[in-house]
């Protein structure tokens, strides 16, 4: 099959790949470009784990084709933090212990930064919204939901 | 036709490990050149923070910061036999282990030292923060990473150290049929309390209550995350997920997170945990698995407030509106 250029900025930085059309942006992402953060938990949408940042919407990477991506700016977990320095919402998912094996946190980290981008002052009602596409096996949410609404105090305590 | 509460309470014992042929875990603890300490395992990490701990228990032992400790686990064609992470086993077996195989690293350490030193190693103590001093005149000391350094460069030691923990086979008494199927118990409570709609059979858990019995919590934040999860996925087991009745044939069972069913987060209960810690005599520092028992009294607790609220006993999981309806059905029929 005929390979397709794809570029895109992928957290702040140029890539451009050929890939064999249908590929998913999971799979261009995780097995072309190395940024493995993005997990492949169903491939079929149902879990949250590959959710990524297209263009300021949270997408779920397995559903997403990467031809579909040319010219966007695409965010994943392994852009968030900078020089080393954590994002809060990482150190929120950190310091909450909101994070067992891990597999589905660097979803849920991106479905709660679209949501804390939109709502800098959640309410526990929209986070519970905002995460209820993913899935998490392990920490019963609890943890997870107040890890986002201590990052949205921390980042508002910053603005003000 | 309304919705009904109800409140249920229910208690178990959990066992720590299982009782199978002898149940057996080594560990083999090494120092680096530089005085960071290698602990090496067949045992795996499932999240559940089992390298944490195990860091833990060998910083410890050896008197070093836990991040002086590297943990690999989980080759068993290289590692150290263990018979696995399962059945709540693995802090209290692996962890008995490495505490084993720690002392006999820290003894050769200390004699290592006591040669730099020049004292008796009987007379030498560590700080915990990766010195070794003359116990009582601490002005006297030197650098585990020195000590390392001398033993791999200058002394020709190995500061390494081998631990192994069994526990033996129990075989079942041939008059009573009594055996010991494990060592030591872990405990919970757990009251729930539901809204039950007797019209659509949904149910509701409102507020879960527990309390644990563990040992002694080696990490607390990690035993309180352990048991936070738990709870939420013994409410799961009661209310959602099943493979039945597609097992073991699963020809038209569910594959995937359409079709089998968990909790997310705006179906979450009032959660409260409390732990208690009563150390266990065989566990290391005291501990005991708390691993999979958090994760049951939820159950046989739900089940009694569905009984509680609407008078119905469920004896078959999940508890679906399904259930719950032809109960109250035939019930009525009487």
């Amino acid at each position: 099959m005929a390979k397709v250029p794809v570029q895109f900025t992928l957290n702040g930085s140029e890539k451009a790949e050929f890939i064999e059309s249908g590929t998913t942006l999971l799979h261009a992402l995780r097995d072309k470009i190395g940024d493995t953060s993005p997990k492949g938990g169903c491939h079929q949408g149902t879990c949250g784990a590959c959710s990524v940042i297209i263009d300021g919407e949270l997408r779920l990477s397995c559903l997403t084709l990467a031809e579909t991506c040319s010219g966007a700016d695409i965010k994943t977990t392994a852009g968030l933090a900078e020089g080393g320095v954590l994002h809060p919402l990482q150190r929120a998912f950190l310091d909450a212990f909101a994070t067992q094996c891990g597999f589905c946190t660097p979803g849920m980290i991106m479905a709660a930064k679209v949501l804390l981008d939109r709502t800098p002052n959640p309410s526990r009602e929209d986070v519970v919204e905002a995460l209820s596409g993913n899935i998490c096996r392990c920490t019963g949410y609890e943890p997870i939901v107040q890890a986002v609404l201590t990052a949205a105090r921390a980042n508002s305590q910053n603005a003000a | 036709m309304a919705i009904r509460r109800g409140r249920g309470v229910a208690a178990i014992n959990y066992p720590t490990g299982m009782n199978l042929g002898g149940d057996p875990t080594q560990a083999l603890v090494h120092s680096t050149p530089t005085g960071n300490f290698m602990v090496t395992l067949s045992s795996v990490d499932l999240g559940q923070g089992m390298k944490q701990i195990m860091a833990q228990i060998c910083a410890e032992m050896i008197g070093v910061p836990t991040d002086r400790v590297i943990i690999d686990t989980a080759d068993t064609d290289t590692g150290p036999h263990c018979m696995g992470t399962f059945a709540s086993r693995g802090t209290h077996r692996a962890g008995n282990a490495v505490i084993q195989a720690a002392k006999e690293a820290r003894q050769v350490m200390l004699e290592v030292a006591a040669e730099e030193l020049e004292v008796n190693a009987s007379d030498l103590e560590t700080d915990g923060q990766g010195n070794i001093q003359v116990k009582g005149a601490p002005q006297k000391s030197i650098s585990i990473f020195d000590v390392a350094l001398s033993a791999h460069f200058k002394r020709g030691r190995s500061i390494s150290g081998r631990g192994m923990f069994l526990i033996p086979r129990s075989y079942p008494e041939k008059e009573t049929g009594a055996m010991k199927p494990s060592t030591c118990y872990a405990h919970a409570c757990t009251v729930a309390e539901v809204e039950v709609d007797d019209e659509t059979g949904e149910v509701t858990v409102l507020t879960v209550k527990n309390v644990f019995e563990i040992g002694r919590a080696l990490n607390p934040k990690m035993v309180e995350q352990q048991l936070v999860g738990g709870s939420w996925m013994g409410i799961s087991h009661a209310l959602y997920e099943t493979t039945e009745p597609y097992y073991p044939n699963r020809d038209h069972g569910g594959t995937d997170f359409n079709q089998y069913l968990m909790p997310g987060p705006g179906d979450l209960a009032e959660t409260e945990i409390i732990v208690l810690e009563r150390p266990s005599a065989d566990g290391p520092f005291g501990a005991k698995g708390p691993g999979e028992m958090c994760a049951n009294p939820q159950i046989p607790a739900v089940a009694n407030a569905v009984f509680d609220a609407v008078g119905v006993r469920i004896d078959t999981l999940p508890i679906t509106p399904e259930r719950i309806l032809r109960a109250l059905k035939a019930q009525a029929a009487g």
